[in-house]
């Protein structure tokens, strides 16, 4: 899909350093003239928005390290510091806190994007793959930053999570221990949780450069769910179309998020984050941020302790199968009656889930919350491979540019 | 008959082997400290012991003392409260013991504060048997600190414990 480079530098200087090492052409064949399917929409955008949060995270978690002490004595305190005396310090946080909510959102959205048009199905099966790994590791990365603060939802989030793994038989607690570094979430677990939280974005964005090498490999799928056959005829150059496109899409992003930043900026977060930890009194009702609600209702719905760890972490491990446990021979739900159904009650299902994970575990709540984890796991594991047995797909249109002229028309004889 | 097609182990194969053995032994020693370095060192392991004044409690009453970063809740039990604890069977719990096993002296009931579930710290004097209830996933202990409904496996963890005196308890 790359193709080879037209690139040709203008100047002598130009000629001389390409020739020693060719990344401007690199650059200009992945970002310029890189082929882009001409029916893309904006749920393409959200590649670039997730790219530029990456940035955004990093440039504003590495200016917080200047001022952040981790200590369990002062990393409260100097949370505190941040928001009233370093200069700025309080817009950095709050950038940096909701950023990283930003951040899942538009991974969600770019997560059911690739879901509802098939992006997962072959050729695409390892760039998938990778994105999933993306996600663990930004899920990872994410807990470890709501621990930094070291207030009570910190503290006893850490506790709670880091004590997941004492489930697992035989050497679970010696596990828990290791990762303590202690007999407790400690302050030697505050120190690795720092170092570990400087240190996964930049494994994060190791991984999306493969991310993105495994994209321009295979080519975007587009909502037609169609290959390029023609590339005269079914794409456009990447700059300006998609640039000018995924910029405008990014601004829309950033009014969103400034919203949150300036006017609602403890939404997202939890009040019992503003109480300093404290080891012998856990709050009466613990959440996990809103990001984990989901995984965390499934946690509470098995009624047994490896079980729900098992289900919890087996969630989200599920999702880099699907490309196998979707047979269906039709990317695209658009062309998918049946699946385009399916996959609007998992989305529902996926924020009820959400909603219960907020709730106390008791009573209804538990029990609606199992249906839905049922509901959730059977989507991926009994409602795919059946789908592409049994349904029928409506005709899918020859190449993009079909797809393309074929709306046109419509859209042309309803305005007629 | 044909001869036989296998090929006699060369030098090059011993000496192939001994250096793979080498490298795999050199990847391992590297990585030891790498990973044992997260492991509680001496000074942590040396926090083991905690001394405590039980005279101060009521009848009724429990104390949180932390010992290794955790809470410990040394309850100063009530008669009706032992009887609850010893006269239940204890074959139908999540956890058998019988109360007997998890106590020193009956009205001296000493566990660690932290539930078996997830490691919340429940609360003291509520749930349906008045013993503990953990508020993060609705787990209920008894008044001898067994777990008898909710999510948690196993009952509240009795640390090592003596009496130094009748008033002096010495924790680990």
């Amino acid at each position: 899909m790359s193709g080879h480079s037209t690139y040709v530098p203008k100047s002598a200087l130009g000629r001389w350093f390409e020739s020693r090492l060719p990344i401007m052409g690199l650059i200009h064949g992945s970002f310029v003239v890189y082929p882009v399917p001409r029916n893309l929409n904006y749920f393409w955008t959200f590649g670039g928005i997730l790219s530029f949060m990456l940035v955004c995270q990093i440039v504003t978690g590495v200016v917080l390290a200047m001022h952040y002490t981790a200590h369990v004595d002062y990393a409260f305190a100097s949370v505190e510091y941040i928001m009233r005396d370093v200069n700025w310090g309080w817009v950095i946080r709050y950038t940096h806190a909701n950023g990283a909510s930003m951040f899942f959102i538009a991974v969600y959205l770019h997560m059911l994007r690739g879901l509802y048009y098939g992006s997962y199905k072959a050729p695409r099966e390892v760039l998938w793959i990778l994105g999933v790994i993306i996600y663990l590791l930004m899920m990872a990365t994410g807990f470890m930053g709501y621990v930094l603060p070291w207030g009570q939802m910190s503290f006893w989030g850490a506790t709670v999570i880091t004590n997941l793994f004492s489930a697992i038989p035989l050497v679970g607690d010696a596990i828990t221990t290791w990762l303590w570094g202690g007999y407790s979430v400690d302050n030697p677990t505050l120190n690795r949780f720092f170092s570990l939280h400087y240190l996964l974005p930049f494994m994060i964005a190791a991984v999306v450069a493969l991310h993105v090498w495994a994209l321009h490999v295979t080519g975007q799928n587009n909502p037609a769910g169609v290959e390029v056959k023609n590339v005269e005829r079914d794409t456009l150059p990447f700059t300006p179309y998609a640039t000018v496109k995924d910029g405008f899409a990014l601004v829309c992003f950033l009014i969103f998020f400034s919203w949150f930043v300036f006017y609602s900026p403890n939404y997202l977060g939890h009040a019992d984050n503003y109480i300093e930890a404290n080891p012998l009194v856990t709050p009466a009702h613990i959440v996990p941020e809103w990001y984990y609600l989901p995984f965390y209702a499934i946690l509470r719905a098995i009624p047994s302790k490896l079980g729900g760890v098992v289900a919890m972490f087996g969630a989200i491990v599920i999702l880099a199968f699907l490309p196998w446990l979707d047979t269906s021979r039709v990317k695209s739900a658009a062309f998918r009656p049946l699946y385009k159904f399916f996959f609007w009650v998992f989305v529902a299902a996926c924020l009820g889930l959400g909603y219960l994970g907020s709730q106390p575990p008791d009573g209804g709540y538990v029990i609606a919350a199992r249906l839905l984890t049922l509901y959730y796991f059977g989507f991926f594991i009994i409602i795919m491979p059946l789908l592409g047995l049994f349904e029928t797909p409506k005709p899918v249109p020859a190449s993009i540019a079909d797809a393309v002229l074929a709306k046109n028309n419509s859209h042309a004889q309803a305005h007629s | 008959m044909a001869a036989a097609t296998t090929t006699e182990p060369t030098r090059r194969d011993m000496l192939f082997i001994a250096n793979g053995a080498v490298a795999a032994v050199g990847v391992g020693a590297i990585a030891w400290p790498l990973i044992s370095q997260m492991n509680p060192d001496a000074s942590t392991l040396a926090l083991a012991s905690t001394e405590v004044d039980i005279s101060s409690i009521a009848e009724g009453g429990i104390l949180t003392v932390k010992w290794r970063g955790k809470p410990v809740f040394v309850r100063h039990r009530t008669k009706k409260e032992i009887e609850e604890a010893a006269s239940v069977k204890a074959a139908d719990m999540p956890d058998p013991q019988s109360d007997a096993a998890r106590v020193k002296k009956p009205e001296w009931l000493v566990v660690v504060g932290v539930c078996t579930h997830l490691g919340c710290v429940p609360l003291g004097h509520s749930g349906d048997y008045d013993g503990w209830f953990c508020p993060c996933h609705g787990s209920v202990y008894d008044t001898s600190g067994r777990i008898r409904k909710g999510p948690a496996p196993r009952n509240l963890e009795v640390p090592a414990y003596t009496f130094i005196s009748d008033t002096k308890l010495q924790i680990g």
